[in-house]
């Protein structure tokens, strides 16, 4: 008889998680958790100023502090050619700043010392003589005329201009607008903002002079592409390099990029001989190290009287920092912004970018995101929402009359991209229902006559999940795979290894069940380890919700590549062929008699000790999967909120989250990610942003000006669920680690901006902190979040 | 009793002053000699080698360095070792014993209260602190006493839920 597949903790089942069993007992082990012997500690001087020559550097004091080993600046670096590396966006990015800082909380010099303590006060006797420059803080001051030439080190640089990009089609989009009956606006800033893992990032490096292998313990959710980037710059072979990536305490996007620090304790180490320990403090995660968002978005929607979309227009303006180091795999140069308004049926579209250098840190990570996909997806249901205020329709109605129909797939969006499955109408009514759209219509009716101001917001949205498929994405000309080992031994026990390196995802537990479907090996026999360079085969990593995806997908297809071989080992134990022999799940059978049969545990064994003649012996094998799109998976957040119009603090009444991203593997994980990701949405619309002020001083360097919510804050949550399976991933999933921060953060401006109905508010940028909703009331007019918010001149 | 000053660094340098503190670390007694200006959290994770404990920030924001002092639960980032000397400081490495994990362990594992488990620590020894002073608590009375303590990934609803289970649990096992 077949297995119960739940019972073996196979797909469907809500496994409890394997790697609890250490972070549970305090035995995670986590970058700083690692020593080595002889290890030094090394920490970084970093700029206080946003732009400024640089005059001088004097580390003779530093040297003076009894314990120091080793005291880098930028000129020693540049002996090595180490003084500037490559970005993920072919752009350079300075390692150490030399002859000038471009942001504040640049590194300037770093102290490796016998302990943290020691490193840190030599780093305060450095003496650094900086002279100032004009500093740039926005795109507007950027592109002015005769500002102030940021990248200067770049040759045909004249100005602080990125890129200036396009796609769609304009003069199609022209005419759509030419023939509208009404063209609804909307203008936004996204602010910017930290993944802020409550783990900063840091490294252990450890060179072997005797060998010549050079060990890292680093915090990265891509330990591939590290090796190929240390190879590059360290100019290292690679099999002379080992990338260790130990427990993750959280990534969101924020340990993708190689940063400055990995690489100096790299040389550190070399120049040692001595491994090198790096942790950085919080306040240097947050101003140094990847932001996310930072982008104005302007658009506008054509419609006709009746509600249906013609076209759209967008023009992004986008805040780069000072290096351009976007971690994004695709050729598009804003990302995947175009995928915007993928869920509606609209005939055309076009979009203009243009990014700009400031004078604030590099980065432009997917923070809990496929490459601007939040911004994207937040000006849709915010322009959504106002065109259908403009036309005086229903919210929900409006959506659903321009929504891609469940029978128009494959469905081709304005923008270009494919998107395959979806029941987005189902979606949108089990979340009304949850909410009570009806009922809450009314009651807020009655609540505005007795002064009350409630509002309700919602976001339906598909976003694209997964990169990538190698036509069309690739890092450093690697092209977005992923990867998957799997070897049964021969008491059918496994051991599981992916390119791909969870942060808290439960890789341990969910890859585990996906052999456990394909296999019936009981979960629970088998181990899956991740993040080990010397150990998994090449993958690409864990962003843009590509794990399951992707290494899930090389996860499922090495398994079917293990189970034909035990096919053959079935049919000659059995003796018979093996055109004769049925699959249940963790048992081959004869056909025509099916109390005869060996288990996938028979097999393993068999593949060790009684193989068919001919056959290499073992049970192990490995899959490289490329994946043919993108998966699409589609979710509707509604929420409903009460402003206090006294104060403008606004509470969360309700939150209903639906999700539809196909086949579920461990629903609780599943469960998981969208509150994580709810509460990352609601952090973005109430609180989380990094500000500037004129000088280019990071307001938001600290967890005391960088607020994240806490427990006490954040609202509860009602999540349904939805399946649409995938018609292209051998299990019939969909990303899922991302949704809710991507689709979120609308649902709550919306419901705000429902609340202020009738006061002649169109728009306050997020965070929609209590201020700015008084300030909104109080004058009936928009609020722009765009730094600097107030100057003092 | 042994001198771990050794372990935590190289040793002190001429003129760098060194207290010598004896402290109760889940139940046994320790004695470091320490500069005054070390920290309790790094005290606890480079010289007693007990890692469970996390810093996670460098102003007593996130919490997950959170221990038991003398039963109340304090954030170790923001009192110096020395200030130990003579107290009793609980650990996330002292809730299991040997057989069985703590019900607060339990919880967290069974209700998903955990993802990339940073916070959990601390988060767990705040919450055993709320249950011994209150073994039933609503859950606005949880989402209150551990809203010194950030998590990034889980949402906090199934914290609160994890704790809720431990609640009942132990007060099923003291009836
Ligand atoms: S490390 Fe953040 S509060 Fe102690
Ligand atoms: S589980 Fe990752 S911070 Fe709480």
């Amino acid at each position: 008889m077949a297995l119960d597949e739940i019972k073996i903790g196979g797909m469907g089942a809500s496994r409890r998680r394997v790697e609890d069993n250490r972070f549970i007992r305090g035995k995670g082990n986590y970058v700083d958790d690692i020593v080595l012997p002889a290890m030094l500690h090394m920490e970084i001087l970093r700029s206080p100023m946003a732009h400024a020559r640089i005059k001088s550097i004097d580390v003779s004091k530093a040297w003076e502090i009894p314990g120091v080993r080793l005291v880098l600046t930028g000129e020693m670096l540049a002996a090595r050619n180490l003084a500037w590396m490559p970005t993920l966006s072919y752009d350079t990015q300075a390692v150490m700043a030399m002859d000038k800082v471009r942001f504040q909380g640049q590194e300037v010099a770093a102290v490796i010392a016998d302990d943290p303590y020691i490193a840190k006060d030599a780093c305060e006797a450095i003496r650094v003589e900086y002279e100032a420059l004009p500093v740039i803080v926005n795109p507007m001051q950027a592109m002015a005329p005769g500002a102030a030439l940021i990248r200067d080190d770049k040759e045909n640089q004249t100005d602080n201009k990125v890129f200036d990009w396009e796609v769609g089609d304009r003069a199609g989009t022209d005419k759509a607008f030419a023939e509208a009956d009404l063209i609804s606006k909307i203008e936004l800033h996204y602010p910017r903002s930290h993944p802020s893992p409550i783990e900063t990032c840091g490294s252990i490096a450890d060179f072997d002079r005797a060998t010549g292998k050079l060990t890292v313990y680093m915090t990265t959710q891509a330990p591939h592409i590290i090796r190929a980037a240390v190879a590059m710059v360290a100019e290292l072979p690679e099999h002379m390099i080992r990338i260790v990536s130990p427990d993750l305490g959280g990534g969101f996007g924020n340990k993708v990029p190689v940063y400055p620090g990995y690489v100096i304790s790299i040389l550190a180490s070399i120049l040692t001989e001595r491994p090198v320990k790096w942790i950085e403090d919080k306040t240097g995660n947050l101003i140094s190290t990847g932001f996310g968002r930072d982008v104005y978005l302007q658009g506008e929607l054509a419609v006709r009287k009746d509600g249906k979309m013609l076209g759209v227009r967008m023009h992004t303006i986008s805040d780069h920092g000072a290096f351009f180091a976007d971690a994004q795999p695709s050729k598009f140069k804003i990302g995947l912004m175009h995928s915007a308004f993928a869920c509606y049926d609209i005939p055309v579209a076009h979009l203009t970018a243009t990014g700009t250098y400031t004078n604030k840190a590099p980065g432009g990570v997917a923070y809990r995101c496929s490459f601007r996909v939040t911004e994207a997806m937040f000006f849709q249901e915010r322009m959504v929402q106002a065109a259908a205020d403009d036309l005086g329709m229903d919210q929900a109605e409006f959506r659903r009359i321009n929504f891609v129909k469940d029978d128009d797939f494959p469905h081709r969006t304005a923008y270009g991209f494919l998107t395959d499955s979806g029941q987005y109408g189902k979606c949108l009514d089990v979340g009304l229902e949850a909410i009570d759209y009806k009922n809450f219509l009314v009651q807020k009716e009655e609540a505005k006559k007795r002064g009350r101001l409630l509002g309700i917001g919602i976001s339906t949205m598909t976003e694209p999940l997964g990169a990538g498929n190698s036509r069309e994405y690739d890092i450093l000309g690697i092209k977005m795979f992923d990867s998957a080992e799997l070897r049964v031994h021969m008491s059918g026990k496994a051991i599981l290894r992916t390119g791909a390196k969870s942060q808290g995802q439960g890789h341990e537990t969910t890859w585990a069940q996906i052999v456990a479907h394909e296999l019936g090996i009981p979960a629970d026999d088998i181990v899956v380890e991740e993040g080990d360079t010397d150990t998994a085969p090449f993958g690409m990593g864990t962003y843009a919700s590509r794990s399951t995806p992707v290494a899930g997908a090389a996860v499922a297809m090495v398994s079917r590549k293990i189970r034909a071989k035990a096919r053959k080992i079935a049919a000659h134990l059995l003796e018979v062929s093996e055109e004769d022999v049925e699959w249940e799940l963790g048992r081959f059978y004869v056909r025509s008699s099916p109390d005869r049969g060996v288990t996938i545990q028979d097999c393993a064994m068999a593949a060790y000790s009684n193989m068919p003649d001919g056959m290499e012996p073992g049970l192990e094998n490995n899959a490289y999967y490329d994946p043919p799109n993108l998966t699409w998976p589609f979710a509707c957040y509604i929420s409903t909120v009460e402003v206090d119009p006294e104060t403008g603090v606004w509470d969360v009444l309700k939150v209903v989250a639906v999700d539809d991203c196909g086949v579920r593997i461990n629903p609780m994980i599943v469960e998981g990610q969208i509150m994580g990701g709810l509460t990352e949405a609601y952090a973005m619309a109430s609180m989380q942003f990094i500000t500037y002020d004129v000088e280019g001083n990071c307001v938001g360097s600290n967890y005391m000006d960088y607020l994240l919510p806490t427990a006490w804050e954040t609202p509860g949550f009602e999540l349904h669920e939805v399946v649409t399976p995938c018609p292209h991933h051998p299990i019939g999933a969909k990303g899922i680690g991302e949704c809710a921060t991507v689709g979120g953060p609308a649902s709550f401006v919306n419901a705000v901006m429902d609340a202020l109905r009738g006061t002649g508010v169109r728009n306050i940028d997020m965070p929609l902190l209590a201020d700015r909703v008084y300030e909104a009331i109080q004058t009936g007019k928009d609020i722009s979040g765009a730094p600097p918010i107030k100057t003092e001149e | 009793m042994s001198s771990l000053y050794e372990e935590i660094s190289a040793p002190p340098a001429a003129g760098v002053p060194v207290r010598r503190v004896t402290l109760n670390v889940n139940g046994q007694d320790r004695t470091v000699d320490v500069e005054p200006r070390l920290l309790l959290a790094h005290l606890l994770r480079q010289g007693l080698k007990l890692t469970g404990t996390h810093t996670g920030c460098d102003t007593s924001n996130c919490g997950a360095c959170t221990v038991l002092f003398d039963g109340r639960p304090i954030k170790s980032c923001t009192m110096f070792a020395v200030q130990a000397d003579g107290h009793e400081v609980q650990t996330v490495e002292g809730l299991a014993t040997q057989s069985s994990l703590h019900p607060l362990q339990e919880g967290f594992k069974e209700e998903h209260g955990l993802q990339c488990g940073f916070c959990t620590p601390g988060m767990m020894m705040a919450a055993k602190a709320l249950l011994e002073s209150n073994p039933n608590p609503t859950e606005d009375e949880i989402r209150w006493a551990i809203s010194g303590n950030l998590c990034r990934c889980t949402g906090y609803q199934n914290i609160v839920k994890a704790i809720l289970w431990a609640a009942e649990k132990m007060r099923g096992s003291s009836n």
